[in-house]
């Protein structure tokens, strides 16, 4: 089987710092892949570099695509990458707030990454907009309201439709939980995890909280000061962690 | 300072050239905003200080000029103008549509059809059709320059969505010969179908140092839904003064019971109209 994103020796630098280096794995169709460490361990400058957001200073990103195959984003056209994040990939941010329009509506939200390949059939998009809003649990009644309107953990169910709604294959997803209370984190995951299985998708999940990963992630890689220093699959890296950093970051965790 | 102080047309030569300049890569490239290094005029931004530089460069002393502001040829913005270049230019003025060689705009598109030996210029306040959704001036480019137009959608299904039906009444987004999409300056969007003519359209944005143009017989597409498509709306009325039923009306408030009549915004048309039958 063609791994989904192939990803070889990435680096970014920030001046002298370091911001990763050396990262290199696989990811496979469906596959979720966890990335924790502490703040600053470099792995929202490793997820960014992924998403092409950032220019990697070295390295490769290949993305199968679904019409030319393995293609390397990193030296593929912006054009083309930028079709790419709007079709195939699907970015959450951890502040709903930078994903989502707050002046515009949660049916515009939804309905602009269609709009954005090309569907100019307004009750088509809003059939969509409605459907989504249902999945991710949001009262259909709401969807002429703005974001600003909705609660946190509503605005970040709404940046999760808006991302899906194009079926994308591969999610990039950036602390998705942080900020929200424990109650409304706990449905979140679960929501997440439905939608991660049933539509398939491929994840690349970058977080602190150990929880999520543990609920989420089929594989872990865990950083430190922009070095990948273990992988492996999450309950043995979290069950029997090797490295002494994962050690300590395991222990870390309150127990209530 | 008497009038001979003055180049013709007020910009000296060299500025005259630059903007001359900015107006053929508008021309060639229809849609696209060329920025041009704006002059300060002898009036406030927003009065028309775009519109009135793409003239200077645009006019020759046997040129007849028309000023109109929101169709009519008598209100403040529209006499100034005039009056301006009649002093620094020294050309031939009309309030005739047909005899204008060059006819200077705010707001509106006269009624009578244009030919190909005129020249229509307009003033715009914001040339950046998407600047209302997308503020960052890096990313309208690069949307520009990618086609990246979903976003102006957004705007007409926010319309439809909060009021059941495209609401926007002015400034209504256009795509020209298939490529840009085009902010037309706040005319009506009832003058948009007549975007396709055999004249020469130059838009000035002074403040925001922008010229675009609309080369004669372009293709220019308001944008639409396929379930809601583009309707080219005015009141439905008919002028209260010419009787015509085919012009874009003014509503024009007569007293304080409730009074009201609807006269044609375009007072040339009208006035022509009333002359033919008297």
């Amino acid at each position: 089987m063609t791994p989904l994103l192939q990803v070889r020796d990435i680096e970014k630098r920030y001046g002298a710092r370091i911001g990763c280096t050396d990262v290199s794995f696989d990811l496979y169709p469906g596959e979720v892949m966890g990335i924790v460490g502490e703040s600053g361990s470099g792995k929202s400058t490793l997820l960014n570099c992924l998403a092409g957001h950032l220019a990697p200073d070295a390295g490769r990103v290949i993305f199968d695509t679904r019409h030319m195959g393995p293609v390397d984003t990193v030296t593929m056209s912006e054009p083309e990458r930028r079709m790419l994040s709007r079709t195939d990939w699907a970015f959450v941010h951890q502040h709903a707030r930078d994903g989502l329009r707050m002046s515009v509506s949660a049916g515009g939200n939804i309905g602009e990454r269609l709009m954005a390949v090309g569907d100019r059939h307004y009750g088509r998009i809003r059939a969509a907009a409605l459907d989504w809003l249902g999945r991710v649990e949001i009262d259909g009644a709401r969807i002429d309201d703005r974001p600003s309107a909705f609660s946190g953990g509503m605005q970040q169910r709404l940046q999760i439709a808006r991302n899906l709604v194009t079926g994308p294959r591969l999610v990039f997803m950036d602390e998705p939980t942080g900020g929200l209370d424990v109650s409304v984190q706990a449905r979140l995951l679960d929501l997440l995890r439905g939608l991660v299985r049933r539509m398939g998708l491929s994840a690349i999940i970058v977080t602190h909280d150990l929880a999520v990963v543990r609920l989420l992630a089929d594989r872990l890689m865990v950083m430190k000061d922009g070095r990948v220093v273990e992988s492996g699959l999450t309950d043995q890296v979290l069950d029997d962690p090797q490295h002494g950093y994962t050690q300590l970051l395991v222990s870390s965790v309150l127990q209530v | 300072m008497t009038e001979q102080a003055y180049n013709f047309a007020y910009l000296d030569e060299q500025t005259k050239r630059m903007i001359r300049r900015a107006i053929l890569k508008a021309l060639a490239v229809p849609g696209y905003q060329v920025p041009f290094a704006s002059r300060e005029m002898p009036m406030p931004y927003g009065w028309g200080t775009g519109g009135v530089q793409v003239s200077a460069a645009t006019l020759t002393p046997e040129d007849r000029l028309k000023v109109i502001d929101q169709g009519a040829d008598d209100t403040t913005n529209a006499v100034s103008i005039r009056k301006f270049f009649e002093r620094t230019a020294g050309v031939a003025t009309t309030e005739a549509t047909q005899e204008a060689t060059v006819i200077q705009t705010r707001h509106r598109i006269p009624e009578a059809e244009l030919t190909e030996d005129q020249i229509l210029v307009y003033q715009v306040p914001i040339p950046e059709p998407l600047r209302f959704l997308e503020p960052r001036e890096t990313e309208t480019r690069k949307m520009h320059s990618l086609q990246e137009y979903g976003l102006m959608h957004v705007k007409l299904y926010e319309d439809i969505s909060q009021h059941g039906a495209i609401s926007t009444a002015y400034a209504y987004p256009v795509r020209v010969a298939g490529r840009y999409v085009m902010d037309p300056s706040p005319i009506p969007k009832f003058d948009n179908p007549k975007m396709e003519m055999a004249a020469i359209q130059l838009f000035g944005a002074g403040r925001e140092q922008r010229i675009y143009a609309v080369p004669p017989h372009t293709r220019v597409v308001s944008l639409d839904f396929e379930d809601y498509p583009f309707e080219a709306t005015r009141a439905d009325h008919v002028c209260d003064l010419c009787g015509a039923a085919d012009s874009y009306l003014d509503e024009v408030i007569m007293d304080d019971a409730g009074g009201r009549m609807f006269v044609c915004s375009d007072t040339d048309y009208c006035h022509t109209r009333r002359e033919a039958v008297a």
